[in-house]
């Protein structure tokens, strides 16, 4: 199964971001071959609606689940139509989060926050 | 000539202002832009209300003729459109309706389609005319209902009283955008002084002739008075913080129509406009 999960750098040493959208990098991990790759995250920067765009991005690279602290409304409706499975990861460091789902330890991530949008004026 | 009344933060007074401004005059339209939570009406208690609707523009797919081409989602700089699984998904609320997408369609799939996010809301009150924007709850941004409210054609009249949303962002750069002259209400505080820089900064960014109010003025140093004085800025009037004014203010009256001191106070700060502007 292919996952996907935001985090903070490029490298296996690295934390989980604490926020979807804008998070620098997703890392797409696959855990029958370990394969994994670092991504860049274009949504990032976004003016708006980062998180549909992000989300938009995971599907185009086939991930068939998402490991994340948090996901707002767009981006999980976005899931929703892509059948694609949010799980809320436990702490900080990636690799502990990757064994712990492997185990079958994280739970499918039920709070859904309504987004931080429009901060600044729009 | 078009006034509008502006300040950084809510609650210090634009709508006091604007509203006894638009009292004291002799024939005048006052504009409410403030469409999150208009509350001008309240004092004007206006009849015979007329209600328009207000919608905007979004996007519609005919499935049929798309084809996944994606021209639309990579095009849309506020992401507002995904395609998933022979899809495609448009976030409304996400959608700035630029229609950008609709012209670049190489398939011709997309059209565009109404979606209601407020009213407008126009009466009369003695010998003012009260135009009031009302934003649907939940609705991103009110710049299209500010932007309808100021479109429609103005009465033969010689004062338009624009009260503002507070702020300094897109939907205050809407209500000042054909202004004549702006007029920034400030409180005696330091908290008061950043907000009234903002709007400063803003006023003349956009090259408008102001002057300032001094509002719930009291006795000793008033640090947006100084502001004033340091960047040589109009002082326009001072409204005193009086207990009776503010009585007859949260009970939505209007203290220029009873009370002599306001009457007067109100209508020497309208000729001051009148000669600045």
């Amino acid at each position: 199964m292919r996952i996907a999960i935001p985090v903070n750098e490029d490298s296996m040493k690295t934390t989980i971001c604490v926020s979807f959208g804008r998070t620098p990098y997703f890392m797409i991990y696959d855990t029958e071959t370990k394969d994994t790759k670092f991504l860049s995250n274009q949504a990032a920067a976004s003016q708006g609606g980062a998180g549909i765009k992000a989300a938009q991005m995971i599907i185009d690279n086939h991930a068939e689940a998402l490991l994340t602290p948090r996901c707002g409304e767009n981006a999980a409706e976005v899931f929703k139509a892509a059948d694609i499975k949010i799980y809320q990861t436990k702490e900080d460091r990636l690799d502990h989060n990757i064994q712990a789902f492997e185990k079958g330890e994280l739970s499918l991530l039920n709070e859904i926050h309504p987004g931080f949008h429009n901060h600044g004026g729009n | 000539m078009k006034i509008a009344v502006l300040s950084g933060k809510g609650g210090t007074g634009k709508t006091l202002v604007s509203v006894n401004l638009a009292s004291v005059a002799e024939h005048s339209v006052y504009i409410d832009c403030d469409v999150e939570e208009p509350n001008g009406h309240l004092f004007f208690k206006p009849k015979e209300i007329k209600t328009e609707n207000v919608s905007v523009w979004i996007p519609f797919a005919d499935e049929k003729r798309c084809n996944g081409c994606r021209t639309c989602v990579d095009f849309c700089k506020f992401n507002a459109l995904a395609y998933i699984k022979d899809h495609l998904f448009v976030f409304d609320e996400v959608c700035h309706s630029c229609g950008g997408c609709v012209l670049l369609c190489p398939q011709e799939a997309l059209s565009e389609t109404p979606k209601k996010i407020g009213e407008i809301k126009k009466g009369s009150s003695d010998h003012v005319t009260v135009i009031s924007g009302i934003l649907n709850p939940g609705e991103a941004s009110g710049a299209p209902i500010i932007k309808s409210l100021l479109s429609s054609p103005s009465e033969d009249s010689l004062y338009t009283f624009i009260d503002c949303p507070p702020g300094s962002a897109c939907v205050v750069m809407e209500s000042i955008k054909d202004a004549d002259y702006c007029v920034l209400v400030a409180e005696p505080t330091i908290f008061g002084v950043h907000n009234l820089a903002m709007v400063h900064e803003l006023v003349k960014l956009f090259d408008k002739p102001y002057g300032v109010v001094l509002n719930k003025c009291f006795k000793g140093f008033n640090p947006a008075e100084q502001f004033c004085l340091e960047n040589k800025i109009k002082i326009l009037g001072r409204i005193p913080f009086d207990n009776q004014l503010g009585t007859v203010n949260s009970e939505a009256r209007i203290a220029s129509k009873e009370i002599k001191r306001y009457k007067d106070l109100f209508t020497d700060l309208l000729l001051t406009i009148s000669e600045e502007a």
